[in-house]
């Protein structure tokens, strides 16, 4: 091969990097290891971590732990489609297009919304896209955001949109899981370019969304819901209660957990918002035969055609968890989605019930929730995590890592997996610790100790 | 033509099992009030589990992988993605694992994310890593956003950014979503960046920063970096590394050595994790260490070393710019990075590099005498050529990548850099053996023939494919973006069996 290139050794193809700059040691990186070694160094690596999912865990707060059934994997592991490329050349990529197009239809139908790209980053970074198109649209800069959607969802928004110096306004919460409507009236002018609300809240209540929708529009602002795809079985779609744009993450269907990533945001739109979308999408046409087919469409949107006034930089998206999550969608079905959001709802009822016979336990979130809700304790919420941490609970989440005087507030979320006698043990196991903490956080050390 | 799994869906039809209610039941209206819920269900297939599988197994087999041959793309390194990576993060150890739980019981995961930032500012040559962004254009925009946030607290206020006219449209588009303007630089005879017409744009106190690919979408390596790198910092701005095409360059040269401040890496591409069809990848970035106080937080701080060493998230970093992911980055895509660098090593990794570089100047050598080649130098892990000359016989680049379909060939990227007329920008990689680079040679042998006697097998091809050559413009003009459904326009609850056929 060095003879056809024309060169005598594999430096000479190196020449114009100049002298100055070419490493002339090796890089200072661990020894490699043979395919055997490797599969030990990366179990044992792994067996230093304890998986949510082989204990009993009421962790949610955007991720949450329901069943992810084996045709997802079998489908997604398929070869042809995960070491596949963006589907550039649509005569030789019809099977994700296709994909990608069905995915696009199950958003606009959990959504009741128009329109769907082919899926973005995450959440948060969801949530940022849908400021800059309400700001593109408007051509306002303001973003009223409510204090109860996910905080890191709002730090993201606020990040990303630092440069072009949207102004992102938090209307507070009214202390009960909800947003504050009458803070939210007061806060909405004609410089709104949006509000965002989410549903359920971060804090598991259910918000009054015409309400808001209408304060919203009646400013002329749009109307972003960030919503969790899998309520939608269950819960009025943002379409039907006036939302423009509806954002969130796409996790709760079929994907795995993996410690935040990769998962997939979504977004999906009216249909007059179409040409101000991020992102791939996928259009239905015909080949030269007039057989159907499907492309990537209306690209003079995005950064290879339109390089800086595209409506956003992304060049990707996360096709391959957007096809666990049809799978995962096709797999519950017109009838699986709501019965799923059903036995959720009636799972953490009784789990908030039991919960609050506990003495010193009091709701936090006030009226219906659904599958997540959260209580105040007694003690720092942060105590009793790590107290029950230690019995194999993962009891739920500090609400006090973002908020420092709700550091009493914990965060639970009840997916299918949780059975009856789960929740009894780890209710009689709270109130064990709740009756006396320091005896019970003696005991728990002595259980590591041993 | 394969049906939709919503025309295939009969009502009825069910694939799902579900746990039996084990707890009281209560009336749903007491949990979530009626005016809370979906009045008519989501129109969501009805399918059986054989169903549903034949389905999807049906569409793989329209798509074409690494796995079944040569991705020639240039820029985007469709590398063999080896299995062992795939099989080692799968581990329940660490897909199982839930973001928010205690730092104690999560420290493996602690551990890898902190030493993969190390191998990579190794390899970067720089200081601090930070694993959040998702891809490629998103460490882009957390690069230009640390950018900013350190000219801020110099009390500097630079409004321009310049990127050279070969860049990936990625680059303009972050430098808008940061809030800076695009200032753009011409490129030289010999394909590099024109250093006089740079000296001229470099205005003290206007530019925050250069965007540079190097090797560049040319497949050339600029041989004035080091110039380049100085001219920017003596105008007071920063020089970003877009390590697209880092694959040339692994322990041969490090851009943090050619004067880079930021680097992204596309672990996607350099590191062999898997496309995904489009994603998931991801995108982190290396910084110098003078901007290490701005990285998102969490940042994963390390106390002790070795085996007994204890690690924790740090959100408490005053001068951050925030926080560019919901979590901490697409954690599953960097356990196959750090698995693939474990594995291969820092001789391994200079392999890679060799092996891409030299597979690429053989194919370029291969079609020299049947394509153009606009800029006759040594080529690093890619080069460009022209389609022009098979103008004459009213054949487009665009054709000739169709034809290729048919040669079992993944064509290569086309049309970019815009610089070149008719461009195709061919990227065979580290991983593909000489007989498939042969192959690939002869493909454009027999299709650039086949130009000159046949035009028409180019022009209307593919033939060979699930479909023949599909209709861009008019999905464009007449979107139709999601399945339509028979009661769409009534609005009725009806089952599914009046799908549109």
């Amino acid at each position: 091969m060095l003879a056809a290139v024309g060169v005598e050794s594999i430096d000479d193809l190196f020449v114009d990097i100049p002298e100055g700059v070419r490493l002339r040691t090796d890089l200072s990186l661990p020894a490699p290891l043979a395919e055997g070694e490797l599969t030990a160094e990366m179990q044992r690596l792994a067996g230093m971590n304890r998986p949510a999912t082989q204990a009993v865990s009421f962790l949610g707060g955007g991720v949450y732990d329901h069943y992810v059934p084996a045709v997802v994997d079998a489908l997604t592991g398929r070869s042809e489609f995960y070491t596949a490329y963006t589907p550039y050349q649509p005569e030789r990529s019809q099977g994700m297009l296709q994909a990608i197009f069905e995915f696009q239809t199950m958003i606009c139908e959990l959504t009741g919304l128009d329109v769907s790209n082919a899926s973005l980053y995450d959440g948060g970074s969801a949530l940022a896209e849908a400021a800059f198109l309400a700001h593109a649209e408007t051509r306002r800069q303001r973003i009223l955001v409510s204090g109860v959607v996910h905080p890191e969802y709002r730090r993201v928004l606020a990040t990303e949109t630092h440069g072009v110096g949207l102004e992102i306004v938090e209307v507070q919460g009214d202390g009960g899981g909800l947003t504050d409507l009458a803070a939210l009236r007061a806060a909405i002018d004609g410089q709104t370019a949006a509000v965002a609300l989410q549903q359920p809240t971060f804090l598991g209540g259910l918000e009054d969304m015409e309400t808001a929708v209408q304060l919203a529009h009646a400013a002329g602002a749009l109307f972003i819901a960030v919503v969790d795809p899998l309520s939608l079985g269950l819960l009025k779609p943002p379409g039907e209660y006036g939302a423009d744009v509806a954002v969130g993450d796409g996790q709760p269907l079929g994907n795995y957990l993996n410690f935040g990533g990769p998962h997939f945001g979504f977004m999906a739109v009216r249909e007059k918002l179409l040409r101000r979308l991020p992102g791939r999408i996928v259009g239905e046409t015909v080949d030269s035969q007039g057989t159907r087919g499907f492309v990537l469409t209306l690209q003079t949107r995005e950064q290879h055609i339109r390089r800086e006034r595209a409506t956003s930089n992304i060049c990707s998206n996360q096709a391959l968890n957007a096809l666990a999550a049809l799978v995962y969608a096709s797999w519950l079905g017109k009838e699986g989605l709501p019965a799923l959001g059903e036995l959720c709802a009636q799972k953490a009822a009784y789990l908030r019930q039991q919960l609050l016979t506990v003495p010193g336990v009091r709701a936090l979130t006030q009226g219906p929730v659904w599958r997540e809700f959260a209580v105040r304790l007694p003690l720092p919420a942060e105590r009793v995590v790590h107290a029950l941490a230690v019995r194999g609970y993962l009891a739920g989440i500090d609400v006090g890592r973002w908020w420092p005087d709700l550091s009493d507030v914990l965060l639970l979320a009840v997916t299918e997996k949780r059975t009856r006698a789960e929740m009894d043990a780890f209710v009689e196991e709270l109130r064990r610790l709740l009756d006396d903490p320091a005896a019970y956080e003696a005991r728990a050390t002595e259980a590591r100790h041993d | 033509m394969t049906e939709t799994i919503f025309e295939l869906s009969q009502a009825g039809r069910r694939a799902f099992s579900l746990p039996a209610l084990d707890v009281p039941v209560r009336p749903l209206d007491e949990l979530v009030p009626p005016e809370q819920r979906r009045q008519r269900p989501a129109r969501l297939p009805e399918v059986s589990e054989v169903e549903l599988v034949r389905h999807f197994t049906t569409l793989s087999r329209k798509d074409y992988g690494v796995d079944q041959g040569a991705y020639p793309l240039g820029s985007c390194t469709m590398k063999y993605n080896p299995k062992v990576n795939e099989r080692v993060a799968a581990l329940e150890g660490w897909r199982g694992l839930h973001p928010y739980e205690p730092e104690e019981l999560v420290q493996g995961a602690l551990r890898l994310l902190d030493e993969l930032g190390r191998y990579l500012a190794e390899i970067a040559g720089l200081q601090r890593t930070t694993l959040q962004p998702a891809a490629g254009a998103h460490g882009e925009l957390t690069g230009l956003l640390l950018t900013r946030a350190y000219h801020e607290a110099a009390g500097n206020r630079p409004t321009k950014v310049i990127i050279p006219d070969t860049a990936h449209g990625t680059n303009p588009a972050s430098v808008t979503m940061a809030g800076y303007e695009v200032l753009a630089v011409q490129s030289d005879a010999r394909g590099g960046i024109d250093v006089a017409d740079l000296r001229a744009k470099a205005v003290p106190g206007e530019i925050a920063c250069l965007m540079v690919t190097n090797p560049n979408t040319l497949g050339l390596f600029d041989e004035h970096i080091v110039e380049i790198a100085q001219v920017i910092h003596e105008a007071g701005g920063l020089v970003y590394y877009d390590g697209a095409n880092a694959n040339a360059v692994l322990g041969r040269s490090r851009p943090g050595d050619m004067g880079f401040d930021i680097v992204h890496f596309n672990t996607h591409k350099t590191f062999s994790t898997p496309h995904g069809g489009g994603g998931p990848g991801a995108g982190p970035i290396v910084v110098r260490d003078i901007l290490e106080p701005f990285l998102p937080v969490p940042v994963i701080a390390r106390e002790g070393e070795g085996a007994t060493a204890r690690y924790r998230l740090d959100y408490d970093r005053p001068l951050s710019i925030g926080k560019m992911r919901t979590f901490y980055g697409n954690f599953g895509v960097l356990v196959r990075a750090y698995a693939y660098i474990r594995g291969l090593g820092a001789q391994g990794l200079k392999r890679v590099s060799d092996a891409a570089v030299l597979n690429a100047n053989y194919v370029m050598a291969g079609i020299r005498d049947v394509l153009e080649i606009p800029y006759e130098r040594t080529c690093m892990h890619e080069f460009v050529a022209s389609g022009a000359p098979l103008k004459e016989y009213g054949v487009r680049t665009l054709d000739l990548a169709k034809r290729l379909l048919d040669k079992g060939v993944h064509p290569p990227t086309i049309y970019f850099p815009l610089i070149v007329r008719e461009a195709l920008m061919i990227e065979p990689t580290d991983t593909e053996p000489k007989p498939t680079l042969d192959n690939l040679i002869a493909a454009f042998h027999e299709v650039v023939e086949e130009a000159k006697r046949d035009p028409q097998l180019l022009t209307e091809a593919p033939f060979t494919m699930p479909v023949r050559r599909l209709d861009e413009v008019r999905a464009a003009r007449q979107p139709v973006l999601r399945q339509r459904f028979s009661d769409d326009e009534d609005g009725a609850a009806s089952g599914q069996d009046g799908h549109r056929r």
